[in-house]
């Protein structure tokens, strides 16, 4: 039994998840809304349409005020692993450092050397200089993006990396390993595509708006034809990653991937479910239906999890109790290895204070062996290696949905647009107007599938969330989320102000 | 064209001045890292750690500690 309070841990996740997808609602944003911005200023270049020139500066602006708002919410979750997760932030800092060193020294000041030029640049340099300033900054708040998603990938698939027990920690075996592990890999590819959707629909939106107002309309008419192309283009490439993603899930993770899809026993040809409304009561191992309602397509999942249509995809029953079968090992095996893994580590550190130089080598011989497992030992029950399952299922299956929808929408913008009727559709305008909550909403499902999903880890199968907690009392880690919560809620209020106010203004604003 | 520190300099001046929306920003944003770094961080996020261990092994013996303690107790 670990003696840690749940209600500590469960409020220490609850602070990190809270400004965690509070950042993630300025990234993608920027990520996708520097592109935009370059594409705007090289068809300037290009044509010497002011025009186009106006655009730029009106989107750049919101770019600016989205980037003011969001910069450095980012660095409270560098303050939360010192004060909330001070273990995991001790065992891991020599695999993170180095992903996030080169953030820094790199993409942030390639980043931050070219936005004094795109911002009071203009007339100042060559359009040509200026323009390249313009794609330094996208490309630069690109390359940031990419070193917090490898840190995250290793989260999800530690490699390239071996475990110090003198120093508790786990060392950097192998940069590229980690660099170029592919679940960091398929989620740098997934997320920042997503953020190019994000930014897309945003112009979307605000263009529709301006329409329906009948205000700018020729601004609104060229920004549309912009970011339905990029958003078309990245709302399929987003579909393609996310294929990816989610076969990278089912090898590495297929815990996460059973919770998606609600998975209960493993089955060959198993089928995917397409919609449905799954029984929120139903717990591993018992007799329950798993779904009230469900839509499956046969054989996708195993298509999907293993690109081949009869193969066995193990449910949830399966992981925890093994499947000899399919020759599948459970939780409950896996924690008796992890039990004698930690006891080793145990034994290994006393034989070390105790100068026993002999019995250490051989605790040591004998951790290595089961160290794989050690995240195990922790564990209580093997049904605790189980995320919540109605979580994972509903969020994977709002961003699924939400996801295919894109391409539609951006789509029919493209196709109107070009065609020179888009003002007489005001059926379709609304749905423009709505575009952007709907790819915000899709953007933090998409989080909550890949963090809620992988719940227990911290550190997938080497150290669960509630070895990773700093023992504090949770009274104040109470407090301080009750601090952040206004904090950001007042953050929020201004950016919203702002950028309404900046929108409502227009192009000639700037 | 050749760049000389003062050119630079003036570039930066140009551009704070000409702001407008720019300069409710920068008060943002400068609000928002005095909270973050004065108040948040000296009084509420101390680096547990740091703040609790002087030398880099006594941090590595607590971690290892919390790690292993509790199932080495139960064996």
């Amino acid at each position: 039994m670990i003696d840690v309070d749940p209600s500590l841990v469960n409020w220490s996740r609850a602070m990190f998840a809270f400004t965690a997808m509070y950042h993630w609602i300025f990234v993608p944003l920027t990520l996708g809304l520097s592109f935009l911005c370059a594409f705007f200023e090289t068809i300037y270049l290009k044509t010497g349409d002011e025009q186009w020139k106006t655009i730029t500066r009106f989107w750049m602006t919101l770019f600016g005020i989205n980037f003011a708002i969001g910069v450095a919410t980012g660095i409270i979750l560098e303050f939360e692993f010192g004060t909330n997760w001070s273990n995991y932030s001790w065992m891991v800092g020599d695999i993170f450092g180095a992903p996030l060193a080169i953030e820094g020294l790199f993409a942030f000041f390639m980043e931050a050397s070219f936005f004094a030029v795109m911002f009071f640049g203009w007339d100042k340099v060559s359009k040509r200089f200026h323009c390249f300033s313009t794609w330094m900054v996208a490309i630069g708040s690109n390359l940031s993006a990419v070193w917090i998603l490898v840190a995250n990938g290793w989260m999800q698939n530690p490699v390239g990396m071996a475990f110090n027990p003198e120093q508790a920690r786990f060392e950097m075996e192998s940069f590229a390993e980690v660099v170029f592990n592919p679940v960091a890999i398929s989620k740098m590819t997934h997320t920042s595509s997503s953020g190019f959707v994000m930014a897309s629909a945003f112009v979307l939106t605000i263009s529709c708006w301006y329409l329906i107002k009948r205000r700018h309309v020729e601004m609104a008419k060229r920004s549309i034809v912009v970011a339905s192309v990029f958003g078309l283009v990245a709302s399929m490439f987003v579909g393609f990653t996310g294929d990816e993603a989610a076969y990278e899930v089912a090898q590495k993770q297929p815990m996460k991937l059973a919770a998606m899809e609600g998975l209960y026993i493993g089955e060959r040809g198993a089928g995917l479910v397409g919609m449905g409304i799954i029984n929120d009561a139903k717990a591993p191992g018992d007799v329950q239906d798993a779904f009230l309602y469900e839509v499956k397509i046969p054989g996708m999942l195993s298509l999907l999890a293993n690109r081949e249509f009869g193969s066995f995809v193990p449910g949830i029953d399966d992981l925890v109790w093994g499947n000899e079968k399919e020759n599948i090992m459970g939780v409950n095996t896996m924690m008796e290895k992890g039990r004698h893994a930690l006891s080793d580590l145990a034994a290994f550190k006393e034989a070390k204070r105790a100068g026993q130089e002999d019995a250490a080598a051989a605790a040591l011989e004998r951790f290595n062996v089961n160290q794989k497992y050690m995240g195990y030992g922790y564990l209580d029950t093997p049904e605790e290696a189980v995320p919540p399952v109605a979580i994972v299922f509903n969020s994977f299956h709002i961003m699924a949905i939400l996801g295919s929808l894109f391409p539609v929408i951006f789509g029919a913008f493209l196709f109107f647009t070009v065609k020179g009727n888009i003002t007489e559709k005001r059926w379709l305008l609304p749905v423009g107007l709505f575009t952007a909550l709907l790819a915000l909403l899709a953007q933090q499902a998409g989080w909550v599938t890949a963090e809620v999903g992988r719940q227990p880890w911290a550190i997938q199968g080497l150290m669960p969330v509630k070895i990773a907690t700093t023992n504090l009392s949770t009274t104040s880690v109470q407090i301080t989320f009750a601090m952040f919560a206004v904090v950001f809620a007042m953050l929020l209020f201004a950016e919203i102000s702002i950028m309404l106010k900046q929108i409502s203004i227009g192009p000639e604003g700037h | 064209m050749r760049i000389s520190p003062k050119k630079v300099f003036d570039f930066y001046k140009d551009g704070f001045s000409s702001m407008t929306v720019g300069k409710t920003l920068w008060k943002i944003i400068f609000i928002k890292l005095l909270v973050m770094f004065a108040v948040l961080k000296l009084f509420f996020f101390p680096n547990y750690l740091k703040h609790n261990f002087e030398t880099d092994e006594q941090r590595a013996n607590h971690v290892l500690e919390q790690i292993t303690r509790q199932v080495a107790d139960n064996n």
